[in-house]
């Protein structure tokens, strides 16, 4: 199997305060990797090294191929990325937003608009092609997000807590959308809060303290920690913080 | 506690709630559960006299939301979805100014703030703006308690929230009701609602359901089967075009599917061998919760 990412001893510190603390993963081509921990472990922080907006301190990362110290600019062109605050542009219009991405990421104008309308109608949206972003329900404007996400077919896309606040239903209609992505090709990293959500992916890891203290299959972590579901594991490791969430 | 008759709200065309009534009672934990949109926030809005609804009449501890709002904001606390705490000021000044605003001091109440404001205490100088989501909700609901209110509302507190910070979270809540606390609360995580003493199930501005979660589940009459097997993405794609399976959802590692009455066992095994599925599983199984929302939802 192709690793597409690859960490080894990855180091974030901020100040006297090491928010990741000497990290080593790969992920492999296809995969959906969980990145799952308690509010303030380090996820966030560690996920912005991947996709090259934040300089470790120390290690050595590898992304889609490049070097994430030297060559984040590379590894910015390669991945789709969608962060738990910001994704769209609230003022503009559904396909408004697609076309600006599209064309952040150089796609030519008549592969955008083909790709917009494939897309519009794959998720059922062709009637709100017109409507401002901010009038969009929580749930459809995290669906066009992971849509935006993967526009420009990334080997790679990072999601961070794309469920979070998302309802029940729609919740799983977003699952389908990355379970199609996955039989696509493309690997997916993602993080949530929900641990059922935790059981949908092929391997996940928990980090605690900034440190990743447990990876493997849903069902080996269960297994492991004789368990019956992720929310037992969750718990069982994750009351062993010692930093308090900040 | 709550009372709420024939509540009507519009914006333009849309109609966020439709001629809504219903009671909450004294010390009771009721849960809102909808999807987005569905209408929750707006009701939050109306119930603590930020928004007024065009038709029908709200009361809070009998007082009337339109002619007494002044007095009905002195006895409740509400924690909006969205984080609107003021982010240059510190935690302990945040705090504080609450407790000036209501005409009290920290010290006065503190005995009910205690166990969730000592855990953000180590960071009462820093600035609101700068806190985690979790110690940003820690504030947040201090805020919300420290004039000792009858009735909190709180709008999905816990979204964005990990597994153990929301089970404290929901443990600080049961202490609130035991100090005779009335609680309004929306959440979009299923394994919340069956904490509450009732819950709503709210879609399109009207209430689908009300009832204890033990009552809720038990109107939940459809066959309701767990399966499982190798290969997970393709199972999903097999059950819906299967002409006697009405609904298929992921839940955690298995699908949990509704089925005609007539469908055997033994005939969807041998279907998903025929479709090349090994090691498969199926189990009757009792519905949650959950399983009710996406049932309720989908059928209506």
């Amino acid at each position: 199997m192709k690793e597409v990412i690859k960490v080894e001893n990855l180091t974030k510190k901020f100040g006297n305060f090491t928010a990741v603390d000497n990290i080593s993963f790969s992920v492999f081509e296809g995969e959906i990797f969980g990145f799952l921990g308690a509010n303030g472990a380090g996820k966030t922080t560690a996920m912005r090294m991947l996709c090259g907006l934040s300089h470790p301190t120390f290690g050595k990362g590898n992304v889609a191929g490049f070097d994430i110290f030297r060559e984040s600019e590379s590894v910015k062109k390669n991945i789709g990325y969608m962060s738990q605050k910001f994704s769209l542009y609230e003022d503009l219009k559904v396909w408004e937003n697609l076309r600006l991405f599209g064309g952040i990421y150089g796609m030519k104008l008549p592969e955008i608009n083909a790709k917009t309308n494939r897309i519009l109608s794959e998720l059922g949206f062709e009637s709100e092609r017109n409507t401002l972003v901010k009038s969009l329900p929580l749930g459809w404007k995290q669906k066009l997000s992971f849509s935006v996400s993967i526009f420009h077919e990334p080997k790679i896309v990072f999601l961070d807590e794309p469920t979070g606040g998302v309802d029940p239903v729609v919740r799983r209609q977003f699952w389908e959308l990355i379970y199609d992505a996955a039989d696509r090709g493309i690997t997916v990293f993602v993080t949530t809060h929900y641990m059922d959500e935790a059981e949908y992916c092929d391997r996940l890891s928990i980090m605690v303290d900034g440190k990743i203290i447990a990876l493997d299959t849903p069902a080996n972590l269960k297994q492991q920690f004789i368990v019956a579901t992720m929310d037992e594991v969750f718990h069982k490791l994750a009351r062993k913080a010692k930093r308090i969430d900040n | 506690m709550v009372s709420v008759i024939n509540i009507n709200k519009s914006y333009g065309t849309l109609q966020a709630l439709q001629n809504l009534s219903f009671e909450v009672n004294r010390g009771e934990i009721y849960g809102i559960i909808g999807p987005d949109g569905a209408g929750k926030t707006t009701l939050f809005r109306i119930l603590t006299t930020l928004l007024l609804a065009d038709s029908g009449m709200a009361f809070v501890d009998r007082l009337d939301v339109e002619k007494d709002y002044k007095q009905i904001r002195n006895i409740i606390g509400y924690m909006p979805g969205k984080f609107s705490l003021y982010q240059d000021m510190t935690v302990e000044e945040n705090l504080d100014f609450f407790a000036t605003v209501y005409n009290t001091t920290i010290q006065e109440n503190y005995y009910l703030i205690e166990d969730i404001y000592k855990q953000i205490e180590p960071f009462k100088n820093r600035r609101a703006g700068k806190l985690s989501g979790g110690m940003k909700q820690k504030l947040a609901l201090s805020c919300a308690l420290i004039h000792k209110p009858t009735v909190l509302f709180l709008d999905e507190p816990t979204t964005g929230v990990d597994p153990v910070s929301r089970k404290e979270f929901w443990e600080m809540l049961k202490r609130l009701k035991n100090q005779g606390i009335t609680i309004l609360v929306s959440t979009p995580y299923m394994d919340e609602a069956k904490l509450c003493d009732r819950i709503a199930l709210i879609q399109n501005g009207r209430f689908l359901k009300v009832d204890t979660p033990k009552n809720i589940v038990a109107q939940f009459t459809e066959a309701l089967w767990s399966v499982k097997s190798s290969k997970m993405h393709r199972l999903l794609k097999d059950l819906r075009s299967h002409p006697e399976i009405i609904t298929s959802f992921s839940f955690g590692e298995s699908y949990h599917i509704t089925i005609n009455g007539t469908l055997k066992k033994e005939i969807l095994f041998d279907y998903l061998i025929h479709h090349g599925h090994s090691e498969i599983e199926i189990n009757p199984i009792q519905p949650s919760v959950e399983d009710c929302f996406m049932f309720f939802s989908k059928s209506n």
